[in-house]
């Protein structure tokens, strides 16, 4: 029997799993797709929010704080990208001029570290192509941003190297409550745990359901972006939002972590909480109002557009804790934004949420807190030379638009939890993120994958399971 | 270890606009002339074309795209040049230093008296023409597939729509009809074909493929791999109308939206490119904005027919012999080229004055159109130096025209091409 | 009556062939050329046929080929097929024969490139 069970490899069950590894807990992740972070975790706007946005006294607010404090040192031992580069918040009226003010307010009594508003002119000295509409801004140096899933990632990895099970491919399709426990059957296989927490972003309703009584509902919603080639990434230099209204925060602009521009989010409620599909009414809405904020973006440089889905409940914040009269099972549930801000606050708090719950664990004397990744591009010139000689293959550019190599692409496929898709050396390495989105590198990426894990090269995937790149081979009438 | 190697010529891209360039360079005096090419072998794009219909203009006879490279291939062995192979070029500064790394050599740098970018160019992703839908496998652009197939020997998909009646797309109709596969349907934007007449005929009317023309893809549904594409036909703004949706079930879209010059290179080297081109600007000596850079081919703008890659790069390998050997020209003295009605750009962009020898400047128009003139006249007055009749003009095919020396001599501010 | 586009040269000239008459007539054309593009193509229609064979021994998994010649455009299908069972071993050069006399042509399918073994 595991002590506990986290069902969902998102960002918030692999945070848990990263924090709670490090006690001495028999620990397992079951995730329904074939890697960590196939769900509203690869597909988000990627900041780092500060913290004004949640109404002071919620969930929300304590763990998009904390948060927001965490992840500079987290990013930093575990080799994450992420950059600090502030957040503004635009006003185009006297109205949202008081919406400035209120969420300053808000800010501080959350406990925001150095907010302040800025006039007109001083957001414009900031950020020079900003629209000349605006009347004033909201400041936040603490906003940031990341790569979301190299986040998850590297949480993952690091659950894993401190001992936590994953089991992929394994969607939960039942949880029967048993003695000190719960046995859940996913993928064929059956679990018994003491504990289970349920952090199944978008599906975690149905998780709740297959155990306890229905309590709350996952309200699908929507966001699409376009993301922009590099040449884009100098528009602007920080977040720039829009003031939040009911369905979000708005349409952004902000630069990436990876040195493109992303514009978005649109905000629709969708039926089904798998809908990732893009839509010519929804791209063309987020080019409209991101061009209220700046108009010197230019969509023809678009590499890329996509969709993810928020995990949007029926209540008005996140919904943490244990379940009444079903011991041992635990909802991590309605992780909206700013929920992969504050994924890893959530992380950290479980191990006392579980302990008021009359579960206690004590800490490992040993475990493994940082993470280390070659990444080529980021050398100087004599630290290039220094790992080509050490590696050869650091020598060899697969992927020409990001400027990644084949030592890269072979260090991802043997770490910890190694991807066997073509995506998921994207999300651990970056081949195929740029321009040319994987047209040039993907066979190439194709063989190598093949050639490490020792499988067909037919048999390698683009994404999820099923998603097979190749249909067939060419030229098979001479061979048995 | 020795960081630095040096060499006249750095040639960069090993395809025939490279293998062109530096030939002739060799052939003009040139010795030390190093080509390198990110893939294990010379050729670049045309081996995976296998298709025939290279060489017409050059050799006089029909070839296969490796056959073309290789009657270029072949001749290096013979010569002082250098081909560097499976070697990727990280950056380029503008006093000429080239960072490259490969596995045999490491990291290096190599100091050239004069460069040639013959990068080529890359594929229109889906991302940038963002067609709506679902993001399944089995969405490919065409030469991607291309090379799947006839380089690898695998069948992306077995049912196939192609987005796009560009040449590649063309072709690839026809491989994957030989090949066993079955294509639906050829959708085309445009009110007509990108491609070449012949293609359009050997490719798609051969195999009975039905090409959709003004109508694009409105959506791609399918997870994990595709299921299914929706086309809608589209009003003169090029906007899908509602009510004409068409859904083919197929497991495969391929792509043929357009190629795009290849120059993150010539960005970190600071040359000026053509926002139209998306090419470097270039003068008639295929010289950039950076004394001693010289660009040809795909890199400068998108040709259509690898002879006429043949003839520029040749051309620029001649020039460049010519500025290591000294006789080059001033930058400073120069006639604009301008693109007038009709014309979406010119290559050259800049003419060095006092022109030395008759001028071929090479253009795209912006529609088809029948029996109209090139009309050559002088920025600023208007007066017309040359006319020149077409009786047939089209987007897909390049067009020129050769500007006499005795023409130039007399507009101080330049000529603009235009079809009238 | 057939209406096709002639394929000369980039003009793209729509032509009328009837071929209903013991003398074939060609209207829409351009120039002679045309003319006799459209009785070919109405009569006895070829083409060059490209696609690839297994290799082996060599830096790739497969050559290409070609017909070194037009075929009839009606055997294009049955001519690729042959090459399924065909697998050439490197080295191989560019010119070389793969497959003799297509279905009796008198045509054979050629290597497109030379190929080294590895």
């Amino acid at each position: 029997m595991y002590d506990a069970i986290i069902i969902g490899a998102g960002v918030v069950g692999c945070s848990v799993a990263a924090y709670l590894s490090r006690y001495e807990m028999n620990l397992a992740v079951l995730e329904r797709e074939n890697d960590v972070a196939m769900g509203s975790t690869r597909a988000n706007s990627a900041i780092v929010h500060a913290g004004y946005d949640p109404l002071p006294g919620t969930l929300m607010a304590k763990y998009n704080v904390r948060g927001s404090m965490l992840y500079p040192q987290l990013c930093k031992k575990l080799s994450v990208p992420y950059q600090q580069i502030g957040s503004l918040v635009l006003a185009f009226s006297p109205q949202e001029d008081q919406v400035v003010r209120d969420l300053y307010d808000r800010g501080v009594k959350n406990g925001v570290p150095g907010l302040q508003i800025l006039t007109k002119e001083q957001a414009l000295a900031k950020e020079p192509n900003l629209s000349e509409q605006i009347t004033s801004a909201l400041y936040a140096p603490t906003g940031a941003i990341v790569s979301p899933w190299e986040f998850a990632i590297a949480m993952a990895e690091n659950a894993n190297q401190n001992g936590t099970a994953f089991f992929f491919d394994h969607p939960v399709t039942g949880i029967e409550k048993i003695e000190g426990g719960y046995r859940i059957t996913a993928g064929g296989d059956t679990f018994e745990s003491r504990i289970v927490i349920n952090a199944a972003g978008t599906h975690a309703d149905q998780v709740n359901d297959m155990v306890a009584p229905h309590t709350f509902s996952i309200l699908p919603n929507k966001g699409q972006y376009y993301v922009l080639d590099k040449n884009q990434s100098d528009v602007v230099h920080s977040v720039i939002f829009q003031c939040p209204s009911k369905v979000g925060k708005g349409v952004l602009v902000s630069p990436t972590v990876h040195g493109n521009l992303i514009v978005g989010p649109d905000a629709v409620d969708v039926a089904s909480p798998d809908d990732c599909s893009t839509d010519r009414e929804g791209l063309q809405f987020v080019v409209n109002q991101a061009m209220r904020s700046t108009s010197k973006f230019q969509l023809r440089e678009a590499i890329r557009n996509f969709a993810g889905v928020r995990a949007h409940s029926d209540q008005d914040d996140f919904i943490i804790g244990p379940v009444e009269g079903f011991p041992g099972f635990f909802n991590l549930a309605g992780i909206k934004s700013p929920g992969l801000t504050s994924a890893p606050a959530i992380g950290e708090d479980m191990i006392r949420i579980l302990k008021e719950n009359g579960f206690s664990f004590s800490p490992k004397d040993q475990v493994v807190e940082t993470r280390d990744v070659v990444v080529f591009h980021n050398l100087d010139h004599q630290q290039r030379a220094e790992m080509v000689k050490k590696n050869p293959l650091y020598g060899r550019v697969i992927c020409r638009c990001e400027t990644i190599t084949e030592g890269e692409i072979v260090d991802a496929l043997h770490r910890p939890l190694p991807p066997h898709t073509i995506d998921g050396i994207k999300r651990r390495c970056g081949c195929g993120l740029g321009r040319c989105q994987g047209g040039f590198c993907g066979p190439r990426v194709q063989e190598i994958i093949a050639r490490e894990l020792g499988i067909p090269y037919m048999a390698v995937e683009k994404d999820k399971t099923g998603s097979y790149i190749i249909l067939a081979e060419t030229k098979q009438g001479g061979v048995k | 270890m020795e960081l630095t190697q040096i060499c006249d010529l750095a040639v960069i891209g090993g395809g025939p606009a490279g293998m062109a360039a530096a030939l002739e360079a060799y052939q003009s005096g040139v010795e030390k002339i190093v080509i390198i090419e990110r893939d294990k072998e010379l050729g670049g794009i045309l081996n995976q074309c296998i298709h025939n219909g290279f060489g017409l203009h050059y050799f006089k006879e029909e070839l296969t795209g490796p056959e073309y490279a290789q009657r270029f291939s072949d001749q290096i062995p013979g010569t002082t040049i250098q081909a560097m192979t499976d070697t990727m070029v990280l950056d380029i500064s503008p006093d000429k230093t080239i960072h490259l790394v490969n596995t045999k050599n490491g990291y290096q740098q190599l100091k050239a008296k004069a460069i040639v970018l013959a990068m080529g160019c890359r594929e229109r992703t889906r991302g940038a023409i963002g067609i709506p839908g679902e993001r399944p496998s089995g969405v490919f652009t065409a030469g991607t597939a291309q090379r799947y197939l006839n380089m690898e020997g695998y069948l992306v998909g077995k049912r196939a729509v192609i987005l796009g009646s560009g040449d590649i797309g063309l072709i690839m109709a026809r491989r994957l009809s030989l090949e066993g596969a079955k294509v639906l349907a050829c959708v085309e934007l445009m009110p007509y074909s990108n491609g070449l007449n012949r293609n359009v005929v050997q490719c798609l009317n051969d195999f009975e493929i039905p090409l959709y023309l003004s109508h694009t893809i409105t959506r791609i549904t399918g997870t994990p791999r595709v299921e299914s594409v929706t086309i809608s036909k589209v009003d003169e703004k090029r906007n899908p109308i509602p009510g004409t949706e068409i859904t083919f079930q197929c497991d495969t879209v391929l792509l043929s939206v357009g190629l795009i010059p290849e120059n993150e290179l010539s960005k970190t080297a600071g040359i000026a490119l053509d926002p139209r081109t998306r090419g470097p600007v270039v003068f008639e000596n295929m010289e950039t904005s950076v004394e001693g850079i010289f660009a040809c081919g795909n890199t400068v703008h998108v040709h259509d027919l690898v002879d006429f890659v043949t003839a520029e790069s040749q051309r620029a390998g001649r020039y460049t012999a010519a500025y290591i050997q000294g006789q080059s020209p001033s930058p400073n003295a120069f006639l604009p080229v301008t693109a007038g009605s009709m014309v979406n750009y010119t290559v050259p962009q800049k003419i060095h004055l006092p022109a030395s020898a008759p001028v071929e400047i090479f253009f795209r128009v912006a529609m088809p159109m029948k029996d109209k003139k090139i009309v050559v006249t002088a920025s600023g007055t208007g007066e017309k130096l040359m006319e020149f009749k077409r009786l047939h003009l089209a987007p897909g095919e390049m067009e020129h025209i050769t500007i006499p020396t005795s023409a130039l001599e007399k507009v101080p501010d330049g000529i603009e091409i235009a079809i009238v | 009556m057939k209406e096709l586009i002639c394929i000369v040269c980039p003009r793209g000239c729509h032509l009328s062939v009837d071929d209903t008459a013991p003398e074939i007539t060609v209207t829409g054309n351009a120039c002679p050329r045309g003319a006799a593009y459209g009785k070919k193509e109405v009569t006895a229609p070829a083409r060059v046929v490209t696609s690839t064979v297994r290799i082996s021994g060599a830096a790739h998994r497969r050559l290409p080929v070609k017909t070194r010649g037009e075929i009839p455009k009606g055997m294009m299908a049955e001519a690729v097929k042959l090459l399924d069972e065909v697998t050439v071993e490197a080295p191989v050069k560019v010119g070389d024969v793969i497959l003799p006399n297509i279905l009796g042509t008198g045509i054979d399918f050629v290597a497109s490139r030379t190929m080294d073994k590895t």
